[in-house]
């Protein structure tokens, strides 16, 4: 507390040129052209990026955070909260590892070495703000294939960057994306050059481990005319009792002919059952189909964090161009999500798919937010949004809000939604043949979000099935 | 010896009481057929048979080969034996029958201490029972129930019955709503499953299923109670005159 004071108290040194160690590991808490000085010294950023970074900041101090979520928290106070932090050294082995965390990977069904990983108990792995190479790129430099921090992109590519970043998400699209474009600190970049059909799943875990260090993880991929990329971002976080902001941007851009497909685990700590602790996720992804008959799909399994902001978005603006929104969210114990999709239909011919499935237990609050925008020259635009809720127990709620914008009378929107509860006939039918609760309640869970999990990688949809059970376990009965 | 015994069983749903004081003993290898007008408390009889938690039993018993089933929880009667095919069977979206029903017989060979059969297995003997109802072969990768028809759905509960093999067979209407073919076919599998051992009990509205599957007793329940009991012949009776002209036995 008394420190807080001080801090507050010396906060306004800082603005008249208080210089931030450049060796030291985590900088203070707090916010100022300073904090972002050394951001991008640290980062050993040409200077333009720092100029880019900067007004990103003097917009952001003129922006309002927004409020119109359906969530409640407390209001975050952005001057408490440390924007870099260099990976700590890990555990020396999975001895040192709480038997909790441990136990969870278990279950989940995650290799050793994996879990090693996963605990920083190995260095390769990204780790906090500061990502590490990964091992595929000998296989990729083969193809062309640039994937890489986005740091280093920003010193390697930087005409790729100077192009493509922001174009998706402007800096000041929104108040999180304009704290993004100031203080990230790491994230991935990947370029698919033309008519690459890339050779392998690219996956990044993004982990989050110093305590009380916000994350700003900026993604950035590029699939130039013909290629094709599956992408698979993957998170786990160890337990902890202070809320966390995390706040990504991810922006996705296909060119002529060209598919991405973008798939999600999100499994943060959700905090206890009365909502302390948990990692607030305030993230912002978009992608724009550039170029016509370009396809871009997010598929996303939301189990994780105490508070979810996230629309995953797709601007269609080539002719034939196909957005797809597939999700499962969970919210259990004093969880709040509020998530769904953009659908912008700019191009002829475009079309979207939504499929949405929320799933609330114990006290978990679930909201689906969505919009089909249907612009004056986007002829023969297709959607069909599907939203289906589902409820564990009388304590948890669900909640949807579809929005249809059309400026089009062509075009075709069809939507449906559905809430129900976990049926007592249905959990009784599966019983009366000798299958036990638990098994039956997962068995109905899993059925319901097959639509979703049927997109995912195979690998990664057997991740999602035993996620969703373990987070899933003791919220019934 | 019998198999199942049902003692003065009171029973709620809710605040009102639906089966009041109601008697009836199964024995093993023989049909019981259950008849009574609607709303008697057939299908409460089956649920709490099988320990359906929207029914209470307030006084009574009902002892399975010799104990006491009240405080089993529903899995566990059925893994002892006790199959129910529901009047009306629930839609289960997304969950794929074959899985279902592997998972359900997987449980029970468990349950005996036998080794759980493996993905290949089990098809070979699904598919043996599907042609023999009648089915089609895609009821394999549908989902449960979602989208069966009337008489689908019902050649379903008797693919499971035979596939699961319990002792005390509870049909609740299992006749309703089925064409002759499938009348036929549901019959035979029932046929099928007489040991000599199994006790069944067949509760329906119509004659024509018990034509097929030769009922050893008539039980009538009305107003939560076995009213009367007596051979088949009192099919033939009930049909003519209805429940009116049954007075209840001393
Ligand atoms: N969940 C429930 N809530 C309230 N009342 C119920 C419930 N289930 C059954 N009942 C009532 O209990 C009584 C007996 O119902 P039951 O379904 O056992 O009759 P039934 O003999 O099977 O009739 P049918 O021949 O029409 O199938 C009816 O009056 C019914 O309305
Ligand atoms: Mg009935």
């Amino acid at each position: 507390m008394a420190q807080e004071e001080i801090n507050k108290a010396v906060s306004g040194e800082y603005s008249l040129g208080f210089e931030i160690d450049i060796e030291t590991d985590v900088v203070p808490p707090g916010l100022n052209e300073d904090t972002i000085r050394f951001i991008s010294k640290k980062k050993e950023e040409p200077e333009w990026m720092l100029e880019l970074r900067l007004k990103a900041f003097e917009k952001w101090q003129k922006m309002e955070e927004p409020r119109w979520g359906h969530l409640k928290y407390e209001p975050i106070d952005y001057q408490s909260i440390s924007y870099f932090a260099a990976p700590k050294k890990g555990p020396e082995s999975l001895d040192e590892v709480d038997p909790k965390i441990l136990e969870a990977y278990k279950k989940l069904g995650i290799p050793l070495e994996e879990q090693k990983q996963l605990a920083g108990v190995a260095v390769d792995a990204v780790v906090d703000s500061v990502s590490v190479k990964t091992t595929y790129t000998e296989e990729l430099n083969k193809h062309g294939i640039i994937f890489c921090s986005i740091s280093e992109a920003i010193k390697d590519y930087p005409e790729l960057i100077k192009k493509y970043m922001f174009s998706v998400v402007p800096m000041t699209d929104n108040f999180y994306a304009a704290l993004n474009s100031a203080v990230f600190t790491d994230g991935t970049f990947v370029y698919i050059p033309k008519g690459v059909r890339c050779p392998m799943e690219l996956s990044t875990y993004f982990r989050i481990n110093a305590l009380n260090t916000g994350q700003f993880e900026r993604t950035l991929i590029v699939a130039d005319e013909g290629s094709y990329v599956s992408y698979n971002e993957g998170c786990s976080a160890p337990t902890r009792d202070e809320n966390q902001l995390h706040a990504a941007v991810v922006e996705l851009v296909a060119m002529k002919d060209a598919e991405i497909k973008y798939s999600t685990i999100q499994n943060w700590y959700p905090g206890d059952e009365n909502g302390k602790g948990g990692i607030y996720n305030f993230v912002t992804k978009r992608g724009i189909c550039a170029g016509d008959n370009s396809k871009i799909s997010w598929t996303q399994v939301e189990t994780g964090s105490a508070i979810t902001w996230k629309y995953p978005s797709c601007i269609l603006k080539g002719d034939n161009s196909v957005g797809e929104f597939y999700s499962v969210a969970v919210t259990t114990l004093a969880q709040q999500a509020d998530t769904g999709t953009k659908m912008i239909h700019l191009g002829k011919n475009t079309s979207s798919t939504i499929i949405s499935k929320g799933i609330s237990a114990m006290k978990g609050q679930n909201t689906y937010r969505g919009l089909v925008k249907i612009g004056a020259n986007a002829h023969g635009a297709r959607n069909y949004s599907e939203c289906d809720s589902l409820l564990i127990g009388d304590q948890c709620g669900a909640h949807t809000f579809p929005y249809l914008e059309s400026k089009d009378i062509h075009g075709q929107v069809e939507h449906e939604a559905t809430t129900s509860k976990i049926s007592d006939e249905q959990l009784f039918y599966l019983r009366q043949r000798g299958i036990d609760e638990e098994s039956a309640v997962s068995m109905i869970v899993h059925g319901f979000c097959k639509e979703v999990f049927s997109q995912l990688p195979m690998e990664y949809a057997v991740e999602a099935k035993a996620l969703l059970e373990l987070t899933l376990e003791g919220s019934v009965g | 010896m019998k198999i199942l015994e049902i003692k003065d069983v009171h029973a709620k749903i809710g605040e009102k009481e639906i089966l009041k004081g109601l008697n009836l003993e199964l024995e093993p290898g023989k049909v019981h057929a259950i008849m009574g007008p609607n709303g008697a408390g057939k299908s409460t009889l089956s649920k709490t048979i099988v320990g359906h938690y929207d029914v209470e039993v307030t006084e009574g018993d009902i002892l399975y080969k010799g104990k006491s089933i009240l405080n089993m929880e529903p899995e566990e009667r059925a893994l002892e034996g006790i199959f129910l095919s529901f009047q009306h069977p629930v839609e289960i979206p997304g969950v794929n029958n074959a899985y279902f029903l592997r998972t359900a017989l997987n449980a029970k060979r468990k349950h005996e201490g036998k080794e759980e059969l493996n993905a290949a297995e089990f098809l070979r003997e699904m598919k043996k029972y599907l042609e023999m109802l009648g089915m089609k072969a895609d009821m394999i990768s549908r989902s449960l129930n979602e989208g069966f028809s009337g008489g689908e759905k019902k050649r379903n509960e008797i693919l499971q019955m035979l596939m699961l093999e319990p002792e005390v067979i509870i049909l609740d209407e299992i006749d309703s709503g089925l064409d002759i073919d499938a009348l036929r076919a549901v019959s035979e599998g029932i046929n099928m499953m007489k040991d000599g051992k199994r006790s069944f009990l067949v509760i329906t509205h119509y004659s024509r299923i018990l034509d097929y599957i030769k009922p050893d007793y008539i039980h009538v329940l009305k107003d939560g109670r076995i009213i009367k009991t007596a051979g088949p012949e009192l099919v033939a009776q009930l049909e003519e005159e209805g429940y009116e002209s049954i007075e209840e036995e001393a």
